[in-house]
């Protein structure tokens, strides 16, 4: 283990539960549903028209001609960081020891799908100047790094839907080598669009319960049929130990560890046996120095598909064996939907935010527990955390990504 | 359309791209030096004042409109309509 020890210092987040972070935790301890059926007539032939919208539109939040320039991914990317910023308190750093890893995990592809109208409609002449910096899959950490003035590095490690959680990886990293002191960490993601969704819905992803919305998203129930497309960003700001308690900053929880690895399985199907998953998942309880029985608490990242959702309570157990079932699991996806790359940045705000109040959320809908699970669920309230217990946050990502982050308290 | 004309409507089409406010748009401003836009914004106020003025204002032309009273002269002179 490293001797710089990782702190979570500011937080922040625009969600479908609200426009910042408190906001979203409460909506998630209320065991509120950010879904909703699209009313839009361009998702009207679509064979899945749910999804979890953003609460706060970011026109209402940024300026008309930075809404020109930026992709709707860049705009939630930068409204969360400067939450997360100012909420950190505004750390003074030198700019060469600031560093950004904020990832997307598909970027701007709203824009890509807008500009190709205007080619086919207006000409080339009047595509936007800027289009390709709104499509890079870099484009929200370059955002981000310009508005904050990093300049130890910016980096957006591009892993599907464990791409927020390996930009968190990737912040750890980068400080523990000694690269940078501070790093704004996060993921991003606005794609609730026709082509998405019809995509998604090709591949027997999404659920399908129109005719109960906020029932949608139902991780581990027997009912589940599939994911909610949801949009947003949430971004955290890690920190030296030694350079948040020289400046007398809050701390969340510490960062105490990450585990990554890939299935070689299938393109898109999770490994049944959970090999991946459970590799991450052990990896990163021994990056931070934990037996599985430091572990009390995991936000699972139960997406409500059904192979899914079973794979990862597989892996689970592979992972911490006997002691799996003393671990009360939550999936919080029930409430926010599936933000995608900007999932993994969430659910670890969410678990910090669980460590600091010592409450697990509840998993929404979760009416009939699948009997093939066989975890401590944490269902229809809250449940109070033990002090003293570690947290991990699981992200897996399209492609066999497997990424683990273990939090333990401040 | 008169110059004054020509300057208000620059103005607005600044503003809209940029969010610089248009009373800041002055004939004797330089885009870069004075109004801090940078090139990929002064293709889009080219694109948008060819749209709005019913003009071309090609690239090699472009790339001499160094103030906002460059942009009005050009336009003046293609003898522009609102």
């Amino acid at each position: 283990m490293s001797t710089r020890e990782v702190v979570i210092t500011g937080i922040g987040a625009t969600t479908p539960l609200g426009g910042d972070m408190e906001s979203t935790w409460r909506g998630v301890l209320a065991g509120a549903s950010g879904t909703t059926v699209l009313e839009e007539e361009w998702a009207a032939e679509l064979p899945v028209r749910l999804a979890a919208p953003a609460a706060v539109e970011p026109a209402s939040v940024l300026p008309p001609a930075r809404l020109r320039s930026l992709d709707r991914n860049q705009q939630f990317a930068l409204i969360a960081a400067r939450e997360a910023w100012s909420d950190a308190g505004g750390p003074e750093v030198e700019p060469e020891r600031l560093g950004a890893v904020f990832s997307s995990g598909i970027g701007g592809l709203i824009t890509v799908l807008e500009q190709y109208d205007i080619l086919n409609s207006r000409g080339a002449r009047r595509v936007s100047p800027f289009t390709v910096p709104m499509i890079m899959p870099n484009g929200a950490v370059a955002a981000v790094a310009l508005e904050l003035n990093a300049r130890a590095g910016a980096h957006a490690p591009v892993s599907a839907c464990a791409s927020g959680s390996e930009a968190i990886a990737d912040g750890l990293e980068m400080i523990r080598a000694g690269r940078a002191d501070v790093v704004l960490c996060g993921g991003s993601e606005a794609v609730i669009h026709a082509l998405p969704l019809a995509a998604f819905a090709a591949m027997r992803a999404l659920s399908a319960r129109h005719e109960d919305p906020k029932g949608a998203s139902r991780p581990f129930d027997k009912q589940r049929d599939g994911f909610v497309l949801g949009e947003g960003a949430a971004a955290l700001v890690l920190e030296t130990r030694e350079h948040a308690e020289a400046r007398g900053a809050r701390i969340y929880a510490v960062l105490a560890g990450a585990g990554m690895a890939s299935d070689a399985h299938h393109i898109a199907a999770p490994d049944p046996e959970g090999v991946g998953a459970g590799t991450a998942m052990a990896a990163a309880m021994k990056d931070a120095g934990l037996a599985p029985n430091d572990v009390g608490h995991l936000n699972a990242h139960a997406t409500s598909t059904p192979t899914g959702d079973i794979a990862e309570a597989i892996a689970m157990r592979r992972a911490f064996g006997a002691h799996t079932d003393a671990i009360s699991v939550t999936a919080t996806k029930s409430c926010t939907g599936h933000l995608l790359g900007a999932a993994g940045a969430l659910e670890a705000a969410i678990t910090c935010l669980t460590l600091r109040d010592h409450k697990v959320p509840a998993i929404r809908n979760l009416d009939d527990p699948d009997d093939d699970v066989g975890l401590d669920l944490v269902r229809v309230t809250t449940r109070d955390l033990p002090a003293g217990r570690a947290a991990l946050s699981n992200s897996f990502g399209f492609g066999g990504h497997d990424v683990a982050l273990a939090f333990t308290e401040a | 359309m008169s110059d004054q004309d020509i300057l208000t409507a620059l103005g607005e089409i600044v503003q809209e791209a940029t969010g610089i406010p248009a009373d800041r748009v002055v004939p004797a401003a330089s885009f870069t030096n004075d109004l801090d836009i940078d090139s990929l914004s002064m293709v889009e106020i080219a694109t948008m004042a060819e749209d709005r003025f019913n003009v071309s204002i090609p690239d090699s032309e472009l790339s001499k409109l160094k103030t906002v009273g460059d942009v009005v002269d050009f336009l003046a002179k293609a003898g522009v309509a609102a």
